[in-house]
């Protein structure tokens, strides 16, 4: 084995990794199907899909709990997975927080931090992770004893403790009620920061992605299909797909010419420049309804108020329905006959093989 | 990297811990089903054709027939009885709901022997059938009971609550809503009670009821006839078979969700009359069962206190049971966990045929297990013909199938990943099992090994086979001494006996159905 490289310390390289499940009676499932993934030493990334995209098979396959039929698994520039070798989950400095905690329900707080840690050590490592996630005054309690939010803590306290190489969450959050959940992401994401720890979330939920990650692994049917920063990932999309997964997305076919396209919602600046048939992904906050009598007519067709803002669904001349999101005091009545106009420059993709589609991936909740 | 670190496996699998439990489990189940080989052996010993005579005698025929009646009777109102007072404790909210679960537990304490003579020293007359389902649904109602009891407990009562919504009544929301969730609950109580029934001998034994168990400890003991004993005991084995058989394909698909889900409304849906005719039913229950065996014994014991209390027998056979009973009880849970273990937690194919394998012989009763360790003791090693080693083997191969569904049931509450967060926090395989899997299992393991211990204390027919000589449990005085009508020289055996066995059965009622709050939230 080379001498460990010091740059490559909690950094996760996980490459064309697969995964089929049979089942009895039911075919072959294929989970993972040659997903890859790199992970920057000491960053927190998340892996975000909707549901049986396979992303928590990737995460057991990590964490060692699951053996992928092929594909390679290096953390630290350690082999863990690949080239017929298998690293037992005990001896991969991969530390866990599991959906709901999992706590040790017969050990105290302490002695579910302390687990891991080797006796001599125990002591002092166990005050500082307590001290890390503020459950000091909790160390005697049982898991029982504490809230929702105390247990999470204490569980990444305990994976912490024994200084894995990397900490793998897994929907760590989603077992939190809504009032609970963001605070409990804030508290954990800067622990993750002050501890310095490399670290992968699992989540189906944009939300979380967007505001905890460092960088953002888009996953579907078993693959990575894009890895970036949280703005880029929302503001630059590699495909339609993808768009339509961060919320609320409208497909509109246009024709491009480069810099500029024409469509049904008039002439709009793209994001990259594009020449022959599109389609323009259009936010709901894109759109604005105008008061002037010329440009692109549209007939209000719905309008669903929200207080903050009001959601006003709007039919073009061809039938397609856009939303529009409007803030303004005064709202348009249902019937209607108004104008259109587009803010910013539009995401546009080539056009998908079949009829674009208009359903989205589990929208953000 | 060092090899230790590295392990070539098969790709594509779930990662599944300890391999070595794979061939010890095999062992065990190999070792479990070894009886049944002897006794074919044994059966066919005078060729197929004395087998086939044997079978279909006419003699034959009239005990299948009047063993199947028994069967059918007894454990339909087994079920009902069962179903309606688990029903009653769980929904009537009645006072002090933890010592009506302890009771209700209570007849399995009482061995069928026992109160079998405490109803025909009462009522000279019982004999036959109907004498016969007394005892026996008396006695072993609380094989239905419990589960049902703690299928009940997990179910979510917000589903019934929306089915009345929904325009049921009350009784229409149980029917459609609850009793699918708890079927399944239902028929393993059923079969629990079918296979006991079919391989009970105190109960025929007492009320002079000639069922197939009694017929074959008659045939072995009365005319030593060897042969027709085995020919009979296969014939049972196919019976348990089939009542096995036949609980698989009623069993419902529905199962409760985990009792962490469930909620219980506030409101009280029974009226104040409905409670008081529950409490009146099961205390009425409760008379017939534990009152009035206890109360009779106690009478015999106040009597022979007057005649004098031979208390050094007492004593011996006080330590013969509690010796046997516990060393039965860590043999077996000692066995039962490696086959339990490798079907939790590794789950291949041949770990799950370990796991049937031990399971076989939940449908042998245990006339037919001390017959066939006799054949075998015999055959193998003679030396230990009616010594400590081939009753004690008696015992684990008797109660291996409890204590592998009770250690399986332990070993499924202890949730995969308390495992994988040990093994992620660097704990090695065997730490994660000692400090991890056993420490949470632990409780429903010492539920199981209480059972075990119970089972054994109150077991007859193959300690009266197999024991040693010189050696006599309380069950085997007890037996004897009412054998010859001496109640009151039964009479301190009976009450030891009892006493004894209700603290196991009353630990379980304790734990049963607890609508405890999520050890593991």
């Amino acid at each position: 084995m080379p001498t460990p490289d010091p740059s490559l310390d909690g950094r996760v390289q996980i490459s064309d990794l697969r995964r089929t499940f049979r089942r009895r009676g039911a075919g072959a499932r294929l989970a993972l199907d040659g997903a890859s993934l790199d992970i920057a030493p000491g960053s927190l990334a998340a892996l975000l899909g909707p549901s049986g995209c396979g992303k928590t098979t990737l995460l057991r396959c990590v964490a060692g709990f699951d053996v992928p039929d092929s594909g390679e698994i290096v953390v630290s520039g350690r082999q863990l997975v690949g080239d017929g070798c298998f690293v037992r989950p005990e001896r991969r400095r991969v530390g866990i927080v599991a959906q709901d905690g999992a706590l040790f329900p017969h050990l105290s707080v302490a002695d579910n931090v302390g687990f891991g840690v080797a006796r001599a050590d125990r002591a002092r490592r166990v005050a500082e992770c307590l001290d890390l996630v503020e459950l000091t005054d909790y160390a005697t309690a049982r898991p029982t004893e504490l809230s929702g939010g105390q247990q999470q803590r204490a569980a990444v306290a305990r994976a912490l403790a024994p200084r894995p190489d990397v900490l793998l969450l897994d929907e760590p959050f989603s077992a939190l009620d809504a009032g609970l959940r963001s605070r409990v992401r804030a508290d954990i994401a800067d622990v993750l920061r002050a501890a310095g720890i490399t670290s992968l979330l699992v989540t189906h939920d944009q939300g979380e992605a967007l505001s905890m990650a460092d960088s953002v692994a888009v996953m579907f049917d078993g693959r990575v299909h894009q890895t970036d920063s949280p703005v880029a990932l929302y503001q630059r999309p590699a495909t339609l797909r993808i768009a339509q997964f961060f919320g609320d997305v409208d497909v509109v076919a246009a024709s491009a010419d480069g810099p500029t396209a024409t469509s049904r919602v008039g002439r709009v600046v793209l994001v990259t420049a594009h020449v022959g048939a599109v389609v323009l992904a259009l936010r709901p906050e894109q759109i604005h309804i105008g008061e002037s009598t010329d440009g692109p007519r549209a007939t209000v067709e719905r309008v669903d108020y929200f207080g903050h803002d009001t959601t006003v669904s709007l039919r073009l001349d061809d039938g397609t329905v856009v939303r529009s999101r409007a803030t303004r005091a005064v709202l348009p009545h249902v019937g209607d006959a108004v104008t259109v106009s587009i803010s910013e420059s539009v995401l546009a993709f080539p056009p998908p093989p079949h009829d674009p589609p208009t359903g989205r991936e589990e929208p953000a909740t | 990297m060092s090899r230790t670190l590295i392990h070539h496996r098969r790709r594509g699998k779930p990662l599944a811990p300890l391999p070595v439990l794979t061939p010890v489990a095999l062992a065990i189940g190999v070792f479990a089903i070894t009886p049944i080989a002897y006794l074919v052996d044994r059966a066919t010993n005078s060729g197929w054709s004395g087998f086939v005579d044997d079978v279909f005698r006419s003699s034959t025929g009239y005990v299948v027939i009047r063993s199947v009646v028994l069967v059918v009777v007894a454990t339909t109102l087994c079920t009902v009885v069962g179903v309606a007072a688990a029903v009653i404790v769980d929904r009537a909210d009645l006072p002090a709901p933890a010592v009506w679960r302890v009771l209700l537990a209570l007849p399995l304490a009482i061995p069928t022997y026992l109160a079998g003579f405490a109803w025909v020293a009462e009522f000279p007359g019982m004999k036959g059938l109907w004498a016969a389902t007394l005892v026996l649904v008396a006695c072993s109602f609380p094989y239905v009971y419990l589960p049902v009891l703690a299928a009940l407990s997990q179910v979510d009562r917000a589903q019934e609550d929306v089915a009345r919504s929904l325009g049921r009544s009350a009784f229409g929301a149980f029917v459609s809503v609850t009793v699918p969730q708890i079927r399944r609950a239902i028929t393993a109580g059923a079969l629990l009670t079918g296979l006991y029934v079919l391989s009970d001998f105190g109960a025929v034994g007492s009320m002079r009821y000639q069922a197939f168990t009694w017929e074959i400890f008659q045939s072995y003991r009365a005319g030593f006839n060897a042969d027709r004993a085995a020919s009979l005991a296969v014939v049972l084995v196919v019976g348990g078979a089939l009542l096995v058989i036949a609980e698989r394909a009623a069993r419902g698909g529905a199962q409760s969700r985990s009792a962490r889900s469930a909620q219980h409304s506030d409101r009280n849906g029974w009226s104040r009359r409905a409670r008081f005719v529950g409490a009146g039913t099961l205390s009425a229950l409760l008379g017939a069962c534990v009152v009035f065996p206890v109360a009779t014994v106690v009478r015999w014991f106040g009597r022979s206190v007057g005649s004098g209390v031979a208390w050094g027998d007492l004593g011996a056979a006080l330590w013969a049971s509690t010796r046997y009973s516990l060393l039965a009880a860590a043999v077996t849970t000692l066995l039962a966990l490696p086959v339990a273990l490798a079907a939790a937690r590794r789950g291949g194919r041949l770990d799950r045929a370990a796991e049937g394998l031990t399971y076989v012989t939940h449908a042998l009763p245990s006339v037919v297990i001390g017959i066939s360790m006799i054949f075998l003791s015999l055959r193998v090693v003679p030396r230990w013909y009616q010594r400590p080693p081939v009753l004690v083997a008696a015992y684990v191969l008797l109660f291996l199938p409890l204590a592998v569904a009770s250690s399986r049931a332990a070993l499924d509450r202890c949730a995969r990943q308390w495992e994988e967060s040990a093994l992620s926090l660097g704990s090695s395989q065997v730490r994660t099992l000692l400090h991890v899997t056993l420490r949470v299992a632990a409780p429903g393991l010492a539920a199981g090994a209480a059972l075990t211990a119970l089972a054994t204390l109150k077991e007859l027919p193959t300690t009266l086979l197999l024991h040693p000589t010189g050696t006599d449990t309380l069950a085997m005085e007890l037996w004897t001494k009412t054998g010859v009508s001496d109640l009151e020289g039964a009479a301190p055996y009976a009450l030891a006996l009892v006493l004894f066995a209700a603290v196991p059965t009353a630990l379980l009622g304790w734990f049963t159905g607890r609508h405890d709050h999520d050890a593991h939230a």
